[in-house]
């Protein structure tokens, strides 16, 4: 029997994470399909549950000296919602094409990262924020860069005793966020390839941080360094003319249902120049 | 479990529930509110959307935990803001057709609720976006959309006595599908009901081996363990006569994943719980043989017994002899398994009666008389002995023509003498059911100088999977409509049905004839490129008419309009044309395409009786009722058997009351299916009506245009006589049948297979982002032959339901086995998908049909993919000869 927990302090939380082996829920919308699709071929068992939804505090987004706390309880709604600077367009974009209406109420921008899958919506953009993950456990708290958080094909860097309690944003002047996503579909679709990046540029317009990264095209989403320093200095309307196929030689896109391999590695190209094309 | 406090539709509710039980369960199982529907339990479908706190969510992802202190608002609500929104999307609901079979009504009701609390007057793009998380696959969501943006619906009025036939009124089983109360196959059990689960092969092919299964039993805390052993008539279903196939569980040999192995009766709680793995099941895999070309490769293991080569079934069509002319096509085309993906999983409980003899089942269906007969062969009983009680229907589209849960229901109830009940899960009903057959053709078209058919050859491998279900209707439902809705002197026609290692493939909205147009479509915009003819100009010199002789030497007496509905389009496809090329001229990238495509299709079973009969009954207590055994599946027979009857006997539609599709009330009104319902049992209840007032004009000696009313007993015949029904010695009853006259067919597939044919064209506009391959559409034209509208908001729906099925099988529609058996890797068309539709309703009667009218359901998906092909090519310069057209696809195929 599946024990569930539903603590309504943090310490409870971490006592309960530390003394057994959890799954932690949040929103829930990874943890019931994957319940749901193990039970269907006979296996009904499952994690005992650590539902974090009842801890306070960690459902706000606040500012910050160095920029912005986005709180593990975060949802996709609340993103959209949120009064945020033209930064967060691309994670407000992304928000917008997470599952249905229905999904982006409930789960978290956290969990998604958690799950680490390479499809996962909210982590190409995290990856272009240059956020960081604030973790916590009974020995203490840390930080840690989402890209050293995500370790591979949806595992991560989270101990087994710690919790996400927030991400955070750094601020850079004058950033611009975007987001392109590539589906089969119209709504509710997984990701074929998505870019996300942030993008700033001086008062001449050339671009003087640029910060790209794309999805599911390699088991875990990746920055392109070398497409990005390609970027710099380039005046902001040139952009699309800097993206050449060898910005894409650290990614590896699989052969899936989806997609071929071939056909992502191309369209990948297609949508970081439709990337650098948007204008804000 | 533990206690969870939270405010229910306004009330304050407490319950005591496990707290990692979905809410959706909660509010189903424990609370008793199945209004809120399960249609995945992963989020994919949103058919059991509630508001949480004012916000729409899927009660299936929420553990029942967190409802504590929450506001939940389901369908099921009927005060405050939330109700009254609720009950004007409602009345606009109805009166739109924007619920058919209402199995995902509630979801969009809530979804919609929703929207409209925060925006109280949204735009189309906004109402697309609130409901782009609930799926339908009923509706094309064309009407939900318009239902949701209608502020002020009007409600059509009710038709006077003799007017019902051609009005749009609402269906009449609305109410239910829009308040929560329809009962799906989920929805109703008795208290006392054990579930029943199945387990089922996770191999292809295997044989396997049984252990100490009392002995799990007891470990497992079940009730029992079903084994082959515990059939105790015939372990074996199919559609076939004389072919039973299937085993209903299986008796040492598997033939596909998904086959069903052992039946866990107990407890819901006991048989959820018990890990398969655990189970004393041996397994010795075997190499499965997946596709027609493995299962006919000449090394292949034989699969069944009576079918060497895994040939199941070949039909034949033979006429004149094909020759090579001035312009030849050929291609090879192949198509994917598809799921009908009707949101209702199977579901249902069977009951033994009281009497210790008969059974009871209640379950979704299309088919309950074949139902009972497949239940009675396996409990071995006379037929008579099983009721089949049809639930509500949350969409079918042929996948519910076979049995599923019955065969199951009833022998666990047989065994235990007591309610059984079971909910398939979505993947074991998509992995376990039947589906379109995928196809590998090759065909070839001549065409003379002037653009004329002279020659078509088509040769088709179609994969039926482990088991026959449908696949005979391969060999003679394709062979006869394989080339198209045109005159073509000389054909030769092949199709196979092949059995493999694969999941079953049935009966799917336009049986093989979809596959089929995609290629004989293709040759057609082949032959017009090679004339330099315009696609619809080719198309129309060689539309079948009135008068002309079919490929299988029917002559076409009537009801043939095919060139009217190219007529029809003709405006549109001119003006589509020159857009394109306007927008073309400045867009390398975003190309538009414009495409077209025809089709016929024959009403009815192929060559074979099928016949309906109905009953009409006017109580001395003044009650008139219709008895009448057509399963409504969402596509309005219901309201449009009372609408037919209502008028062949003159009384106005209020008057009557239904009893409806339960074998032990009703007659049998066959299968829904073939687009049957409207023109076989349509004619029927108008032979039932006509029969009624014959007895009623008779009794009161009046004249033929006698006019009726009913009031309480008083039945008022014509301006003079009134008889007062309470006097009479017996209820008035009456009776109608209807057997479409057909005649089989020869060895060269020669014959009348069908009574009528429905016709249709479609143009469709798309645009493909050239640089990623990915397709959208963009505009439908459909012109549709439909004999005589009887109910034109129904037929609406149909049409538009058809084309978001042709658009997905088009774009995005692949069921792999093992693989795509869930939502969000299976893609359906959602709100987002589907483009602004026009429809021409061409209304050339049919005079075997009620009033004119023949059916609508299957002709409305046939030309949707080859017309959106037709437009891709136009887009791209490349055919896609491979459907599903997924982005990469089409990429590979423009490199």
């Amino acid at each position: 029997m599946t024990a569930y927990h539903r603590p309504t302090r943090l310490e409870d939380a971490l006592a309960i994470r530390a003394g057994a082996d959890v799954a932690v829920l949040a929103g829930g919308t990874d943890i019931f399909p994957a319940r749901t699709a193990r039970a269907a071929w006979g296996d009904p068992t499952h994690k005992d549950v650590l539902d974090i939804s009842a801890l306070p505090g960690l459902r706000e987004i606040s500012e910050t000296d160095e920029g912005w706390r986005i709180g593990c309880l975060v949802t996709w709604s609340t993103l959209i919602g949120a009064a945020l600077p033209p930064l967060f367009d691309g994670l407000k974009a992304a928000a917008r094409e997470v599952g249905g209406r229905q999904v982006q109420n409930r789960a978290t921008l956290v969990g998604n990262m958690v799950t680490a899958s390479p499809a996962g919506d909210g982590i190409p953009i995290l990856l272009a924020l240059d956020a960081s993950v604030e973790i916590i456990s009974r020995r203490g708290a840390r930080r840690v860069a989402v890209a050293e958080f995500l370790t591979g094909y949806r595992t991560t860097a989270l101990a087994a005793d710690e919790l996400v309690l927030a991400l955070h944003v750094p601020r850079l002047h004058g950033g611009q966020g975007g987001f392109r996503k590539l589906g089969a579909r119209h709504y509710l679709v997984i990701s074929i390839a998505m870019t996300a990046g942030v993008i700033a540029t001086d008062s001449a317009g050339r671009i003087t941080s640029a910060r790209i990264a794309l999805g599911a095209c390699s088991a875990v989403a990746q920055r392109l360094p070398a497409l990005e320093a390609a970027l710099i200095g380039v005046a902001r309307a040139q952009a699309t003319q800097v993206v050449q196929p060898h910005h894409l030689q650290s990614i590896s896109p699989i052969d899936d249902i989806r997609a071929s391999a071939a056909y992502r590695r191309d369209a990948a190209l297609v949508l970081l120049r439709d990337l650098l094309e948007a204008r804000a | 479990m533990i206690d969870i406090a939270f405010t229910l539709n306004g009330t304050p509710c407490t319950v005591a529930a496990p707290p990692f039980a979905p809410l959706s369960d909660t509010l189903r199982e424990r609370l008793g509110l199945t209004g809120t529907k399960e249609g995945c339990n992963a989020g994919d479908c949103g058919a059991c959307t509630v508001l949480v706190d004012g916000a729409q969510a899927c009660a299936c992802l929420i553990p029942s935990a967190q409802a504590q202190g929450a506001e939940v608002q389901t369908v099921e609500a009927t005060q405050g803001e939330v109700g009254a929104v609720l009950a004007r999307l409602r009345a606009a609901f109805l009166a739109h057709g924007a619920a058919q079979c209402g199995i995902c009504s509630p979801g969009m009701l809530m979804a919609a609720t929703d929207l409209l609390l925060r925006n109280a007057a949204p735009d189309r793009a906004a109402v697309r976006d609130a409901l782009g998380g609930v799926l339908c696959r009923c509706t094309g969501y064309a009407k939900v959309l318009d239902a949701v943006l209608d502020a002020a619906p009007q409600a059509a009025p009710a038709p006077e006595a003799g007017k019902a036939v051609g009005a749009g009124i609402a269906r009449l089983d609305g109410v239910a599908k829009l308040d929560g109360t329809d009962r799906f196959g989920a929805d109703e059990a008795p208290a006392d009901a054990l579930w029943l689960r199945v387990v089922r092969s996770p191999h292809a092919s295997a044989r396997f081996t049984l252990g100490d299964l009392e002995a799990a039993r007891r470990e497992w805390r079940l009730d029992a363990i079903l084994t082959a052993d515990d059939v105790p008539g015939l372990n074996a279903f199919g559609i076939m006569p004389a072919l039973k196939d299937q085993p209903v569980l299986s008796d040492g040999l598997v033939r596909f994943r998904g086959e069903a192995v052992l039946g866990l009766v107990g407890t819901r709680e006991a048989v959820m719980a018990v890990r398969d793995s655990a189970l004393p099941i041996t397994w010795h895999p075997l190499p499965a043989l997946h596709g027609t070309a493995e299962a006919s490769a000449a090394e292949a293991p034989q699969l069944h017994a009576h079918a060497p080569g895994n040939l199941l079934i070949e039909g034949k069509l033979n006429r004149g002899t094909p020759a090579r002319d001035i312009a030849n096509a050929e291609g090879r085309f192949t198509t994917a398994f598809v799921e009908h993906a009707y949101i209702e999983p199977e579901a249902g409980y069977a009951q033994p009666a009281p009497d210790g003899l008969g059974m009871e089942v209640f379950a979704c269906t299309q088919a309950p008389y074949m139902d009972r007969e497949e239940t009675a062969r396996v409990l071995g009983v006379a037929e008579e002995l099983v009721r089949i009680r049809p639930s509500a229907c949350g969409g079918g589209f042929g996948g519910k023509l076979d049995v599923s849960v019955q065969p199951l229901l009833a022998v666990a109830a047989s065994k235990l003498n007591r309610p059984i009940r079971i909910v398939y899960s979505r993947a074991e009903s998509m992995a376990s059911t039947t589906k379109r057959h995928p196809a590998s053709i090759t065909a070839r078209m001549s065409a003379d100088a002037e653009g004329r058919f002279t020659s078509y050859e088509f040769d088709a491998d179609f994969n039926t999977g482990a088991y026959a279900s449908w696949g005979a209707t391969v060999a003679n439902r394709v062979p006869v409509h394989a080339g198209g809705p045109y005159r073509i002197p000389n054909l030769r026609n092949r199709a196979r049905a092949i059995y493999t290692n694969d999941t079953p493939a049935g009966a799917f909205r336009g049986f093989g004839v979809p596959q089929a147009a995609i290629a004989t479509e293709s040759l057609v915009d082949d032959l017009a490129e090679q004339l330099g003819l315009d696609r619809w100009e080719i198309r129309r010199r060689n539309a079948i008419g009135r008068g002309d002789t079919t490929h299988s030497g029917q002559v076409l007496h009537a009801s043939a309009g095919l060139p009217e509905c190219l007529d029809a389009l003709k405006p549109e496809w001119e003006a589509m044309l020159a857009r394109v090329a306007a927008h073309n001229a400045t867009s390398p990238r975003e190309r538009l395409g414009a495409g077209i495509a025809c089709m016929w299709y024959g009403c009815g079973n192929t060559s074979m009786s099928n016949p309906s009969r109905m009953k009409l009954t006017l109580s001395r207590d003044g009650t008139l009722t219709l008895f009448n055994g057509a399963v409504d599946i969402g596509q309005g027979s219901t309201t449009v058997m009372a609408q037919i009857c209502a008028d062949a006997l003159g009384l106005p539609l209020q008057n009557f009351r239904f009893v409806l599709g339960d074998t032990s009330r009703t007659y049998d009104a066959g299968k829904t299916s073939a687009s049957r319902q409207t023109f076989v049992s349509g004619r029927a209840a108008m032979e039932t009506g006509l029969a009624l007032r014959r007895r009623i004009l008779a009794l009161a000696n009046a004249g033929e245009d006698a006019v009726l009313a009913l009031e309480g007993t008083q039945l008022r015949v014509g301006a003079a006589r009134v008889i007062d029904l309470a006097t009479l010695d017996a209820d008035l009853e009456a009776e109608g049948r209807y057997d479409p006259p057909t005649t089989a067919l020869d060895e060269n597939g020669q014959g009348t297979p069908y009574a009528t044919y429905g016709f249709a064209a479609q143009i469709a506009l798309v645009s493909v982002d050239t640089a990623l391959g990915v397709t959208r559409v963009k505009r439908i034209v459909a012109a549709q032959d439909v004999g005589r509208a009887v109910n034109p908001t129904l037929v609406l729906g149909q049409i538009h339901g058809g084309i978001a099925q042709g658009l997905g099988l088009a774009l995005m529609e692949e069921f792999i086995p093992g693989r795509t058996e869930n939502l969000h890797d299976y893609l359906i068309p959602t709100a987002g998908d589907v483009p602004e539709i026009a429809v021409h309703l061409i209304e050339d009667p049919e005079p075997e049909g009620p009033y004119g009218a023949k059916g609508v359901g299957e002709p409305a998906l046939v030309p949707t993919a080859p017309a959106i092909l037709s437009a891709i090519r136009h887009a791209t310069g490349v055919t896609m000869r491979q459907v599903p057209v997924l982005p990469h696809r089409l990429w590979e195929q423009m490199r």
